[in-house]
This record gives C-alpha cells, sequence and structure tokens, in this order.
C-alpha cells in the first residue's frame, strides 16, 4: 500500500477564481452568497446563489474549444489547469498511462440542457446546437481533463449527487493507494444555476431566501454554488522523488447508504462513514481536530451531521473545530466535496480553520462548535470533510498534516 | 364544508395515502403519519389546483402546518389575497 499525497490544487468557485483568492476569501469569512444575475430571475421565487461572478470563459479558451465546453466543463478545465501547474506534473510519456482522472459531478451539463429545451420548446426551434450531446454529458470534465494534459489511465466521472466529488476523490485516493496508478487527477466540477434547475429546488422548499447560515439559530436552507476544485494525488515516493510540493497526506475514505430515504438524511449512516474513513486512516477518534462538515444549512442536514459527529466522536465532538464552507460558497451539488476539501488542505497549511460564516446564534438543537463567523488559528494535524448526499449515499475524505 | 376544504383533504388523502375519513380539520400531520415530503408534494398539488402560490419553507419552522385546519385556513386565506388583488 502507498501513501498518498496531495501535490497541486486548483479551484474556482464563487469565492475565487483560483485557489489563492478562494482561499483569501474563505479564511476570512466572507460570504460570496448574493443575487443571481447569470440568469434571469423574474418566474423564480428564490433569486440567491453564490455564483462565479465576472466569470469570461473566452478569457479561459479559445473559440473551438469553447464550443464543446458547458460551464461546468469549463470550470472542471480551469481548476485542473490550475492543479497541474501547481504540482509541476507533466504526463508526457508512460507517467500519462499511469494517471487517472477521476472528477465527480452530480448532473452534468445542465446549462447546456436548459438552453436546448429553451429553444425546443419555447422558441419552437426545430434544432438544436450540434455539440448539445457532448456538451452535456456527466463524463464531459473528465474527457476535457484528460485531452487537455494527455493523462491516459483509467478515467471516468462519478454522480452521487452532492457527494460525487467526495465519492471521486476516494475513489481516486484508493486506485493511487494500492498502486493500480502512480498518480490521480481528482475532484470535482458542477454548474446548475439554470431556471429550470433553479424551478426544481424551489419545489423541494428547501431553499434559503436570505443566505445560507449553517447551524444557526434561523436558518432557512440551502443555497445554490457552482464550480470545481481538483487535485492530484500522488503515491507519496514518486511526490519525494521529483521533489514536489507536498499539502497534506489523504489518509481515509469512509462511504454508506442510508437506505431509509430519498431526502432525508439519517444519521447512522452518516456515523458509518465518517467512523469508517477514521478506521481506514488508522485515526482515533480524538485525533481529529477540524471537520469540514456538510452543513448545508437546511433544518434536516445540520441536526443529523451534529448526531452523527456526536455518536462517533463522543465527548471529544465538543473538542472539535467545526465549519461549514457552504456558508460562503453555496453548495456546489458535485463539486462542493471537493472545493470543500480544498479549504480543509489549505487550512492545514496555513493552522488556519476557516469559519462559518452568517450564523446568528446557537441552536440548541446544534450544540457543537461550528466556528462562527471567524477563523481560528489552530494546527490541524488531522481533519475530515464530510458529503452527505441525497439519495443517503454519505462519504468521507480523511487528511492528516503531512510530516 | 367548504368547496377548499374538500379539494384541500383530497388532495391529502391522494398525495399522503392516508383514510378520507381520518382527515379533519384538527388532524394534526404527525398524527396522521404525513411526513415532509408528503407535505412538499400536497401543497405543489395545492398550488396547482388553486393556482395560488404557497409561500411554504421546509425550514422554517414558523411557517410549519401542524394541523390540516392549518392548511385550509392558510390556502383560504391566499385565495382572498388573490381575489382582492385580482
Amino acid at each position: 500500500m502507498n501513501r498518498v499525497v496531495i501535490t497541486g490544487l486548483g479551484v474556482i468557485s464563487a469565492a475565487g477564481h483560483n485557489a489563492a483568492d478562494f482561499w483569501d476569501n474563505v479564511k476570512h469569512g466572507r460570504s460570496a452568497i448574493g443575487q443571481i444575475t447569470t440568469i434571469p430571475t423574474d418566474t423564480l421565487t428564490v433569486k440567491i446563489g453564490a455564483e462565479i461572478a465576472g466569470f469570461e470563459p473566452k478569457n479561459h479558451f479559445g473559440k473551438r474549444q469553447l464550443g464543446m465546453l458547458d460551464r461546468f466543463s469549463q470550470f472542471g478545465l480551469i481548476a485542473a489547469r490550475e492543479a497541474v501547474a501547481d504540482s509541476g506534473l507533466s504526463f508526457e510519456g508512460d507517467i500519462g498511462e499511469q494517471t487517472a482522472a477521476i472528477i465527480g459531478s452530480g448532473v452534468g451539463g445542465q446549462t447546456t440542457l436548459d438552453d436546448s429545451y429553451w429553444a425546443i420548446y419555447a422558441e419552437k426551434k426545430s434544432r438544436v446546437h450540434p455539440f448539445t450531446v457532448p456538451r452535456l454529458m456527466i463524463n464531459a470534465a473528465t474527457s476535457h481533463i484528460t485531452m487537455e494534459h494527455g493523462i491516459r489511465g483509467p478515467a471516468y466521472s462519478i454522480a452521487s449527487a452532492c457527494s460525487s466529488a467526495n465519492h471521486a476523490m476516494g475513489q481516486a485516493f484508493l486506485m493511487v493507494r494500492s498502486g493500480m496508478v502512480d498518480a490521480a487527477v481528482t475532484g470535482g466540477a458542477e454548474s446548475t444555476i439554470t431556471v429550470g434547475t433553479m424551478k426544481g429546488w424551489e419545489a423541494l422548499r428547501v431553499m434559503a431566501n436570505d443566505t445560507c447560515r449553517p447551524f444557526s439559530k434561523g436558518r432557512t436552507g440551502m443555497v445554490l454554488g457552482e464550480g470545481a476544485a481538483i487535485f492530484t494525488f500522488e503515491q507519496l515516493d514518486k511526490a519525494k522523488k521529483r521533489g514536489a510540493n507536498i499539502y497534506a497526506e489523504v489518509v481515509g475514505h469512509g462511504l454508506s447508504a442510508d437506505a431509509m430515504d430519498i431526502t432525508l438524511p439519517d444519521e447512522r449512516g452518516a456515523a458509518r462513514a465518517i467512523s469508517g474513513a477514521l478506521k481506514d486512516a488508522g485515526l482515533n477518534p480524538d485525533e481529529v481536530s477540524y471537520v469540514n462538515a456538510h452543513g448545508t444549512g437546511t433544518a434536516a442536514n445540520d441536526t443529523t451531521e451534529t448526531r452523527a459527529l456526536k455518536e462517533v466522536f463522543g465527548v471529544h465532538a465538543g473538542k472539535l473545530a467545526i465549519s461549514s464552507t457552504k456558508s460562503m460558497i453555496g453548495h456546489a451539488l458535485g463539486g462542493a466535496g471537493a472545493i470543500e476539501l480544498a479549504a480543509v488542505v489549505l487550512g492545514m497549511r496555513d493552522n488556519i480553520a476557516p469559519p462559518t460564516a452568517n450564523f446568528i446564534e446557537p441552536d440548541p438543537d446544534c450544540d457543537l462548535d461550528y466556528l462562527p463567523n471567524q477563523a481560528r488559528e489552530m494546527q490541524i494535524d488531522a481533519a475530515i470533510s464530510n458529503s452527505f448526499a441525497f439519495g443517503g449515499l454519505n462519504a468521507v475524505m480523511a487528511l492528516k498534516r503531512f510530516s | 364544508m367548504s368547496n377548499v376544504e374538500s379539494d384541500i383533504f383530497e388532495i391529502i388523502a391522494d398525495k399522503a395515502a392516508v383514510e378520507r375519513d381520518k382527515i379533519i380539520g384538527s388532524a394534526s400531520l404527525q398524527e396522521l403519519e404525513i411526513e415532509s415530503l408528503d407535505v412538499v408534494e400536497i401543497i405543489f398539488a395545492i398550488e396547482e389546483k388553486f393556482d395560488i402560490h404557497v409561500p411554504f419553507n421546509a425550514n422554517d419552522q414558523e411557517m410549519e402546518f401542524d394541523t390540516v385546519g392549518d392548511v385550509v385556513k392558510a390556502v383560504e386565506n391566499l385565495i382572498a389575497e388573490n381575489g382582492a388583488a385580482g
């Protein structure tokens, strides 16, 4: 079994178009949630989101490449470029065949789908753009990342709604650890702020109308976000040999299915995924100091997640520093776990646990330390990052400071 | 029983698979074992039936409907408001 380390990362999210800007905003607790501007909101009752403002695709892609790219693939490619450049990896020669690309996305090319349906059903057009299918397929981001970087090993996409990125990164971790591949480019990408998708979320009655306030009294639900984060995972020996910068070590992955309800979370399923990640990592619960929570800001998730943490960590739960990055970047669904892992990795590097923004006052049903509105300077030796998806599919990543 | 009330009772019986006889104004949704996702679907059916928008958020405790009568009253108010606006 190989030790697995993170040697590169890239982020594009509402909080910033690269990892440095993202981290600067997130560690300072600056929420990027605001009025939706990229789509018409006149028919929507929920008009807020965490959009990537000021994003100009033509600044990143040539016309020919852009024609093939849904917004979610654009985000995936931009984050992958940053991660690969950051890692110093090149995939020419054998290494390209020994590298995997495993990218999570909950729903793929929603912007393409929405535009096409609008053209057919509303504008009564008889045809859609010829690249509609290759743009909207869920594996589009993965495929474009392999093409741009010459990654020729195992590559596919994973879809498990809000857990997609954690499932993808978990799979990449297992592949590198087992020696199946030397390295993996992995993470998640999502872009679902379309009128059609927003209508779907509105109808579920779980969306906040003010902002996202995870674990806080007065929270009124989740806010949709978008974006991507991509990492390079490598075998430790190979990373050392080439003198790579090592951010952190990936040490465990825990998975479970609630087998209960299609939308309501179950604390036992969540707890099994968390304890599974600790067991896989060989971590004692009291070694963990920071938890990047799933923390959606819904009534159901935040109380359930709190109970699950108490179940796994016992008395140590009260000593955990816990925060929800979704308070600042919204819920990026299939990209969420990856963007949130970036907050964990950068927090480990800089000895900062990022806060939960928009926190008003404690909820008696959420009685742990959620780092309300203020980051905490602390050394993070071990951390977990939770994702609990609709459909009861849970995936947790465990990381350790590299030493 | 008003038409609005009987229509709502029918919707609840249909969407939550509750026996029609058990649905009375004072019955609590909890007692009828109507789960949160059922409530969401019931509200959707009511909105479609009466062409109204019910500002319901499953996360907001203050907007929670406790009884069948609460739902009927809220819908009657919304219909009246719509009428007044129209």
